[in-house]
């Protein structure tokens, strides 16, 4: 073997790559171009499908019927992304910076109800934002809401579910690129005389509060004018106590990097969610996968839902690229296997 | 030394403002935490307690009273027993052969030098990035455009053919970094001691990235074994663990599939918890 070994030296690097990389080549690659090839299809399971250039109608008629539920999925996806990184950003500054010994422990912590299966865990939500549930039906009976104010059949309950589910792809990019900031840039800012940003923090706070309140206000359907009032007044609070200069100047652009990989990697399969709608939502908060789900499994229409399976894929391809060109893929893989 | 001491004893105590930034600073970082992983396990506490309902009739979604007949009789409804089986086979097989393909994917990368490397790197990276939808989607059009047995109609060696193309990606994470972590000089000693390449990797490179490859492994099993969407597009009549959950949502999820999605999440965490013991035993060593 050895002596094999010596002779075919240049062949070992190919030979240990081959079984696997094919695989993929098979059952990844090929798979992508068949389904722009399905997308031009014409005809059912039973007679059979023909391809034929002249289906691209395919792709029209498809964006013309679907639009809303693609909108609905850019407009989902992106508040369940602002919504995970409100949550994951303090979440992972406090572990990285306060965590201590116990930093491995948090961590696992938040990984760990990835150990129940997904579907129980949206199922879950079900239970607790039940109309009558543990968390509204108190609520109700002190007369803090009306008996028939409802979460669930709602785009709230779909964006919740989107957020819950997907966290811990927003927490640990970002914890792994404060976890690698040096802190002695930290302490240099504050001998530098960097102090609390007042007024610049609450006026910050007060704008993208309010700003990114209104983009929810916007995708749940809600209130306006409350709902930016809220961010605005949350902002300005966080934005006068927590902002500090050394934050903005050294700890924010340094923990950059880790928001945009986790926001694309929330924003990924998020996109392509239809468990959440499907559990959670109702007809009117269909998402662009229940329509690719239904299309493909149960009316056959292959043509249609390949079509936009194909969109999806060259969106995200895109944002993806961009994104690599920029950043390089070191912050997407890095996490992924943590 | 003295002078020190008395000019700071003599500072004027600070402020009732800065007292109380102090103190939100010391303890709110734990109110976040502790309201964090509250929010973060709510739904698995949820799903504990509703193993022990004593529902009225199938849907399990409000609170009827303590019971802990499911626990003793956990696959008591037909199918769920077979759709477990099935989504172990499913896991084992592709575990096992995802771990190789990737293992020997990974030592090619950190190890050797080789041409066409960029479309490689690209084609490990982009299923990790691809959502789940699209590879399922575009694996069935495969199938249906093959249209022929035994790819089609869909069955179990589907499933396993699609659970083996994510997961190979995510073991080549894995196993990669601990391999690019390892201390070259080892492998160098052992072939200066007259140690050829074969007995090299067995005895010095093996062994290092066992736990490597462990927890590829382990992660390639907890993907296989949840996962639903690839699954749901590649499984046609086959019945997955998963898919059975799906199948019986709209009609109400029985007990039964809370106790095993219970008894999931502690043998994954007794996992954890095991090899963080017997990872310190081993540092300790």
């Amino acid at each position: 073997m050895g002596v094999l070994i010596k002779r075919y030296r240049g062949a070992v690097p190919y030979l240990l790559l081959a079984p696997g990389i094919l695989w993929l080549i098979v059952f990844y690659a090929y798979p992508a171009l068949q389904i722009l090839i399905a997308s031009f299809w014409s005809g059912t399971l039973e007679t059979g499908f023909t391809f034929s250039l002249s289906n691209w109608t395919t792709y029209t008629d498809a964006l013309d019927r679907y639009q809303g539920q693609l909108l609905r999925s850019i407009l989902y996806a992106g508040s369940a992304s602002i919504l995970t990184f409100l949550i994951a950003y303090p979440l992972a500054y406090t572990i990285a910076f306060r965590g201590g010994r116990y930093k491995n422990l948090l961590l696992f912590m938040i990984v760990a109800p990835f150990f129940t299966s997904f579907l129980l865990r949206t199922i879950s939500w079900k239970i607790i934002l039940g109309d009558t549930g543990i968390l509204l039906g108190p609520l109700k009976d002190f007369g803090l809401l009306g008996e028939d104010f409802r979460v669930l059949a709602t785009p709230v309950a779909v964006i919740s579910g989107i957020t819950y589910n997907f966290l811990p792809f927003m927490t640990l990019p970002i914890y792994v690129s404060i976890e690698k900031i040096d802190r002695r840039l930290v302490e240099a800012a504050q001998d530098l005389y960097a102090g609390p940003w007042r007024p610049g923090g609450t006026i910050a706070g007060l704008l993208i509060g309010g700003g990114l309140a209104g983009v929810l206000a916007y995708a749940f359907g809600w209130d306006h004018i409350g709902m930016i009032a809220a961010g605005a007044i949350a902002g300005t609070v966080i934005g006068t106590l927590f902002v500090s200069q050394s934050f903005l100047r050294v700890t924010l652009p340094l923990s950059l990097p880790g928001v945009f990989a986790g926001s694309l990697l929330v924003m990924i399969p998020a996109m392509g969610d239809y468990v959440n709608a499907s559990l959670l939502g109702n007809p009117s908060t269909n998402m662009i996968g229940n329509v690719i789900q239904s299309r493909f499994l149960t009316n056959n229409d292959y043509p249609t839902a390949s079509a936009l399976s194909f969109m999806l894929m060259a969106m995200i391809l895109v944002a993806v690229a961009i994104y690599g060109r920029i950043l390089g893929t070191e912050n997407l893989t890095s996490t992924r296997g943590l | 030394m003295s002078a020190t001491a008395v000019t700071l004893t003599a500072q004027p105590r600070p402020s009732v403002g800065a007292r109380l930034m102090r103190f939100v600073n010391q303890y709110l970082a734990f109110v976040y935490l502790f309201a964090a992983f509250a929010y973060l396990m709510l739904p698995v506490a949820v799903i504990a307690l509703f193993s022990f309902n004593d529902p009225i009739g199938k849907s399990n979604l409000a609170w009827r009273g303590f019971t802990v007949k499911y626990w003793l009789d956990p696959f008591g409804v037909p199918g769920l027993g077979d759709a477990v089986v099935t989504s172990l086979q499913i896991a084992f097989a592709s575990t096992i052969i995802a771990t190789t393909l990737g293992t020997l994917i990974s030592l090619a990368l950190v190890r050797y030098r080789f041409r066409g490397r960029g479309p490689i790197d690209a084609i490990i990276f982009l299923p990790m990035a691809t959502p789940e939808i699209v590879m399922g989607a575009s694996l069935l059009t495969l199938f249906v455009a093959i249209a022929h047995p035994p790819f089609f109609p869909l069955n179990g060696l589907t499933i396993l053919i699609a659970h083996i193309m994510f997961n190979i990606s995510f073991v080549v994470v894995t196993v990669r970094a601990r391999l690019a972590g390892l201390d070259r000089n080892l492998e160098e000693a052992a072939m200066d001691l007259g140690a050829n390449e074969w007995v090299t990797f067995w005895r010095v490179t093996f062994p290092l990235i066992v736990p490597g490859i462990v927890a590829a492994a382990l992660l390639a099993f907890s993907l296989s074994i949840d996962d639903f969407v690839v699954t749901n597009f590649t499984a046609g009549r086959t019945v997955t663990f998963p898919m059975y959950i799906w199948g019986s949502a709209r009609i109400g999820v029985p007990v039964q599939v809370n106790v095993i999605g219970t008894m999931i999440f502690l043998i994954g965490i007794g996992f954890v918890f095991l090899s963080v013991v017997f990872g310190r035993r081993r540092q300790g060593a």
